[in-house]
C-alpha cells in the first residue's frame, strides 16, 4: 500500500469538503436552526416526517428501478421479485426487518443462478 | 440486551448512558447493513482512486450514505465539482426534515441548540429509525448522551467496514456485488414500515415508492423532492382527514 493510496493529496481532500461536507452537512444545520421552535405534536412536524418518509421511499424505489453499478446486471424481474419476496416474508414474520432481507436476498442470488 | 427501566439508578450517569447508546449498536440488524453498504463504499473508493484517508473522511464528515456514493461515482466519471456538490445537496434534502423530526425526541426545556450539533451532524436514516424505536425507553434527560453513543459506535462500525471495503478492494463478483446493492433498498423498506405506526406512515411510504418512477419520468432532476413532497403531502391529507372525521 503506497502513501498515494492510504493519505492521497490535499486537491482530493478540498473537493470532499466543497463537494461533499458542506452541500451534505447544511441540510442538518437548517433543520437545527428552524426545527427549534417546532413542538414534537406539531401538525407541521407531521406534514415534514410525512415527506421525509416519502422521500425515503423515492429512494429506495430508485436504487430498485435504476439500479446502481453492478445491481444493473440483475434482471427487472428478479429486482422487483426480490422486493416483493421480502415484503411477503417481512409481513408473514410480523415483521421481522431480517427475515424480510434475507428473503429478497435469497430470492435473488436463487434467480440469478437460475438463470444462469 | 433490554435498556433498564426509565427510573433504574443506570440512566443517572451521562457516561452510562452514552455506554448504553454505543451497546444499543448490537440489537439492531442495521448495522450489519451499514457494516455490509460501507464495506461496498470502501472497494468504491478504492476502485475510483480516492484514498482510505478520503474514504474515512467522507464517512466521518459527510456521514451519509447515498450522499457518499453519489459523491463518489460522479467524481470518479469525471464530473465538476459544481455538479457533484448539486446531485449531493439534493440527495442531502431529506436530512432536513429527520432532523427537524428528531431532535424533539432529546430536546428538554432547557437544552441549547449548541448541544444538539452533535447529535445533528449524526442523524441519518439509520438513526432517525433508531432514534423512534429505542428514545422511548431513555429517560428524556439522558437521550443526547444515548444518541451520542449510538451515533458514534455506528461511525466506528462504518470507519471499520471502509477500511476492510478498501482492502478487499473489489474482489467481489458481479452477483455478490448485486447483493450488497440490493441490501440498501430492502433494509430501508422494512426498517420503515416496521416504524409506520399510523396511517399517515404507511400512506407515505407506498405513495413515495409508487411516484417515484411517475416523477422521474419529468427527468428534472429533482424527482425525488416532487414525487416526496406530493406524497408527503397526500399522507398528510389523510392524516388531516382522519382527525377531522374523528
Amino acid at each position: 500500500m503506497t502513501y498515494a493510496q492510504l493519505i492521497g493529496d490535499w486537491q482530493a481532500l478540498a473537493v470532499l469538503f466543497v463537494a461533499g461536507v458542506v452541500p451534505n452537512q447544511i441540510w442538518r444545520m437548517l433543520g437545527l436552526w428552524f426545527g427549534g421552535g417546532i413542538d414534537e405534536g406539531s401538525e407541521l412536524l407531521v406534514w415534514v416526517r410525512a415527506v421525509a418518509t416519502a422521500i425515503l421511499a423515492g429512494v429506495i424505489a430508485q436504487i430498485v428501478v435504476e439500479p446502481p453499478g453492478a445491481l444493473a446486471s440483475v434482471p427487472d424481474v428478479l429486482r422487483y421479485g426480490a422486493v416483493a419476496a421480502g415484503l411477503v416474508v417481512f409481513l408473514l414474520t410480523r415483521r421481522s426487518i431480517f427475515a424480510g432481507v434475507v428473503a429478497g436476498e435469497v430470492f435473488m442470488l436463487a434467480g440469478t443462478w437460475w438463470l444462469g | 440486551m433490554a435498556l433498564p427501566p426509565l427510573d433504574s439508578p443506570q440512566w443517572q450517569s451521562p457516561w452510562r448512558a452514552f455506554a448504553w447508546g454505543l451497546r444499543s449498536i448490537t440489537q439492531t440488524i442495521l448495522t450489519v447493513v451499514l457494516f455490509v453498504t460501507y464495506l461496498g463504499i470502501g472497494a468504491l473508493a478504492h476502485d475510483t482512486h480516492f484514498s482510505l484517508l478520503w474514504a474515512l473522511c467522507s464517512t466521518l464528515f459527510v456521514w451519509a450514505g447515498p450522499a457518499q456514493i453519489i459523491l463518489i461515482t460522479t467524481l470518479g466519471s469525471g464530473a465538476t465539482v459544481i455538479q457533484s456538490a448539486i446531485a449531493v445537496t439534493v440527495s442531502a434534502i431529506r436530512l432536513f426534515p429527520m432532523v427537524v423530526s428528531v431532535l424533539p425526541l432529546m430536546r428538554t426545556p432547557t437544552t441549547k441548540r449548541r448541544e444538539l450539533v452533535f447529535a445533528a451532524h449524526l442523524t441519518a436514516v439509520t438513526l432517525w429509525v433508531e432514534c423512534h424505536r429505542f428514545l422511548p425507553q431513555v429517560p428524556r434527560e439522558r437521550r443526547i448522551a444515548f444518541v451520542h453513543g449510538l451515533g458514534c459506535g455506528l461511525v466506528s462500525v462504518c470507519l471499520t467496514a471502509n477500511t476492510v471495503g478498501y482492502f478487499l478492494a473489489a474482489n467481489l463478483t458481479q452477483t455478490l456485488g448485486a447483493a450488497i446493492l440490493l441490501l440498501t433498498p430492502l433494509s430501508f423498506l422494512f426498517s420503515t414500515a416496521r416504524n409506520s405506526r399510523e396511517v399517515a406512515d404507511v400512506v407515505a411510504l407506498t405513495l413515495g415508492i409508487l411516484l417515484y418512477p411517475l416523477a422521474a419520468k419529468m427527468n428534472s432532476g429533482l424527482d425525488i423532492l416532487v414525487s416526496g413532497l406530493i406524497a408527503g403531502t397526500v399522507a398528510y391529507g389523510v392524516h388531516w382527514w382522519r382527525q377531522v372525521r374523528a
